[in-house]
């Protein structure tokens, strides 16, 4: 494997957004459309090659310099990229899935005026993506990082004449400045005290600190921060629900398989600086815990088939820093593997019904559908399964590895996640049966415009329904009598957090019988969820109130998504407008005062002066001869 | 009285050295004053102009006698220049005013206040 090949890996989706973009309007839908997965398809097939290069390497990163880019005195940036076992990952996923996506939205976007600048995006965003993964250093990171912010601005905000929508896409900017603000401060940070961006001089350096070093202490929470905001943690995740106005492939590439495991990418990355802050983790720990619970109780009462999966992606996210929390780096990428595999899956099936129900979400206005969309059904089917945490499906294996790392950890968390994995499967199932099952409760044009999806359209589903199947079975725990090929592959990513922090990597002490308790355990539980809501929503064929009635005031709070929004709007952009209103009308006085006072003052002037244009010439002619009199006066007399 | 300068011996001819040199400083302050005058009190366009002409020649006068009366031909040389750049002045000038008057039938001053802030 070249390097110049791995560089087409980025270079090939700027190349397609550049045709895209310039191209549009001119270029037709369908050279459009294939050019942008064509570009997608083949980077994912380098980065297939560039992965068996690696595996017939060894296990050591390759480092491929590109260009000198940023020297200022002792620092030194090179622009290079880094391959190694976490960026092959993150590879192949962005490529993969993105590549399904690309293909899904040529059948989905088909009828929009803006096909091909949604192509020209989806592929700047890709780039960016790549970006983010292979570069060989934190600036790097940090580029790629703010390019997929931009575009996700960009998708959320596509279908820019509705102006709910615009306002979404900018909640989504604005809430990831802030986050993007502790992140470069984290960089800033990591520069004072290394003296360095790169990867693998921060890391070496960092393993001679003590564990527990206030420094790395700061700069794994500055950099947790900025894992907030991209990753929609607790306190920053309102913008994650709201992003859904975007197009619905939109919500599966960038808001649930790859941007938003950005956060998680940056923490397993810094997994050595991690390592030596336990405190740090502590905090990851808890405010993923918090997050996975919060946002599973928020989907519980959600309606809108696209809000409850954003809040199902929250919560699948904070799992995920629970695992990072506990120190299962591998643990928590299983999850972001398994994850983007079924949740891509959940959104674009949710897109395929919207498709079918010409531009319906709302899932009281559903049901029936498994009679008329067979193939979406069954795709669907099996990714709730699948994000449930029932075996056989890959979200079982990751989410109990999860929850097995946080059970040896911390007690009280694993009962958290435990809770949220009821809450999830609970609300899976629920909008599983309301959409597909009971009676269709739509109107009678709905009715009759019900079909299944283009091939284009269904073929990714079940590609990627596979996937949510068997993605598993590349992780199964010893206790299963499985070897752990992902934690196997992933293992030499953590040498230096394995020097800095030997304690941190003792081998689990949990019996394997005890691990089958615990897996036991999250069955069941998830089990008697999809039981409940069987029972609520198909025996029962309970339907969620409409809005306009009356709810108890917990079910009002829930429903509300416990008014954080509101809360946020009261605290932050409340506070913020009336800062600025008054600073508006106090500093615009005083500087209207300065302008206008200088314009006022020339006009009084000129007004003075003005006196002496009479356009009378005998008036001229005397000031000539006064002025020549004063100057001959001036000359001769003084 | 204006006091008499100090001429240098020069051979200055004697049909010159009658008239004393003041005579002609008088002469030409009277003209200009006289255009002076003329300039700020008529209104008439073209007898300003002529005014205007006045003063000139009243410089041109004392440039000429300075020069006669210290045999230095430098100031005819300005006379010369002064004649030019009058004439040229007068061609566009009178033109102007011809223009206006075609316009307007009119060229007095007072009623030529189109200037006027």
């Amino acid at each position: 494997m070249s390097p110049s090949l791995l560089v087409l890996i980025p270079l090939l989706p700027l190349i397609g957004f550049l045709i895209n973009g310039l191209g549009f309007p001119h270029l037709p839908k369908s050279a459009v459309g294939i050019i942008g997965s064509l570009t997608v398809i083949g980077s994912f097939v380098l980065s297939l090659l560039a992965f068996s290069a690696f595996l017939a390497g060894g296990s050591q990163p390759i480092i491929i310099p590109l260009f000198d880019w940023i020297t200022v005195g002792s620092l030194n940036i090179p622009f290079s990229f880094q391959v190694d076992q976490l960026s092959l990952l993150m590879l192949m996923i962005i490529t993969g899935v993105g590549s399904l996506i690309h293909i899904y939205s040529i059948g989905y976007m088909h009828h929009d005026a803006g096909f091909g600048k949604f192509f020209a995006y989806l592929n700047l965003f890709l780039f960016f993506m790549l970006l983010l993964v292979l570069g060989s250093n934190y600036v790097i990171m940090f580029i790629g990082w703010e390019g997929v912010g931009l575009c996700s601005y960009l998708l959320i905000g596509f279908w820019n004449k509705n102006t709910s929508f615009n306002n979404a896409a900018r909640k989504a900017f604005i809430m990831n400045r802030v986050g993007d603000l502790g992140f470069l401060l984290g960089i800033f940070t990591i520069i004072t005290t290394f003296g360095s961006v790169e990867y693998l001089e921060v890391f070496q350096q960092a393993s001679t600190f003590q564990v527990g070093d206030p420094v790395i202490i700061t700069i794994t929470l500055f950099l947790f921060i900025g894992a907030m905001g991209k990753s929609a943690q607790i306190p920053l995740y309102t913008w994650l629900p709201d992003a859904m106005a975007g197009p619905t492939p939109v919500s599966a590439l960038i808001h649930a398989a790859t941007m938003v495991t950005a956060g998680i990418y940056m923490v397993i990355r810094s997994n050595v600086l991690y390592s030596l802050a336990p405190s740090t983790l502590e905090i990851v720990g808890i405010i993923g815990g918090a997050t996975a619970l919060f946002a599973a109780s928020i989907g519980l009462l959600q309606n809108d088939i696209k809000k409850v999966l954003a809040y199902s992606t929250v919560s699948q996210l904070g799992y995920m820093f629970m695992g990072l929390g506990a120190m299962a780096y591998s643990a928590s990428m299983f999850h972001v593997i398994t994850h983007a595999f079924f949740k891509a899956l959940l959104f674009l099936g949710a897109g395929s019904v919207i498709h079918a129900m010409s531009d319906e979400q709302d899932i009281r206005n559903m049901g029936g559908l498994r009679k008329k969309l067979p193939v979406t059904f069954l795709t669907f089917f099996i990714a709730t399964w699948a994000i449930a945490g029932l075996p056989p499906f890959s979200g079982f294996f990751s989410k109990d590895e999860i929850l097995a790392h946080v059970f040896e950890h911390n007690k009280l968390l694993w009962v958290i996640g435990v809770l949220g994995s009821l809450m999830t499967s609970f609300y899976m199932f629920r909008l599983l049966f309301l959409t597909f099952f009971g009676k269709f409760r739509g109107t009678h044009e709905q009715e009759h415009h019900l079909h299944e999806s283009p091939a284009s359209m269904t073929i990714p589903l079940i590609v990627l329904a596979v996937l949510s199947a068997i993605g598993g079975f590349i992780g199964v725990p010893q206790a299963l009598h499985g070897s752990h090929h992902l934690a196997e592959f992933m293992s030499p990513l953590y040498d230096g957090a394995r020097q800095a922090n030997p304690s941190a990597f003792l081998a689990t002490t949990l019996s394997h019988s005890e691990e089958y308790i615990l897996m036991a355990v999250s069955v069941g539980v998830a089990l008697i969820a999809a039981i409940a809501a069987y029972v609520m929503y198909v025996q029962k064929a309970a339907v969620p109130a409409p809005d306009s009635e009356e709810k108890s005031a917990l079910q009002n709070i829930v429903y509300n998504k416990y008014y954080v929004d509101e809360l946020y709007d009261n605290v932050f952009v409340k506070s913020t407008k009336m800062l600025s209103n008054q600073l508006y009308s106090f500093g615009e006085f005083f500087i209207d005062l300065f302008v206008n006072g200088t314009a006022r003052l020339v006009n009084f002037l000129a007004g003075l002066l003005r006196k002496t244009q009479t356009g009378s010439t005998g008036d001229y002619v005397f000031a000539m001869v006064l002025g020549i009199v004063a100057i001959l006066f001036w000359k001769l007399l003084l | 009285m204006i006091p008499n300068p100090i001429l240098p011996e020069a051979n200055i001819p004697e049909v010159i050295q009658n008239i004393p040199l003041q005579h002609y400083l008088i002469l030409s302050t009277l003209l200009f004053v006289i255009g002076i005058i003329g300039v700020l009190t008529r209104r008439n366009a073209i007898v300003i102009f002529m005014s205007v002409e006045l003063m000139l020649n009243a410089s041109n006068l004392l440039l000429i006698a300075f020069s006669s009366y210290r045999s230095d031909s430098s100031g005819q040389v300005f006379v010369f220049f002064i004649m030019a750049v009058a004439a040229a002045e007068v061609a566009v000038g009178l033109a102007i005013i011809v223009m206006i008057y075609r316009n307007t039938r009119n060229t007095d001053i007072g009623f030529l206040n189109k200037l006027k802030w």
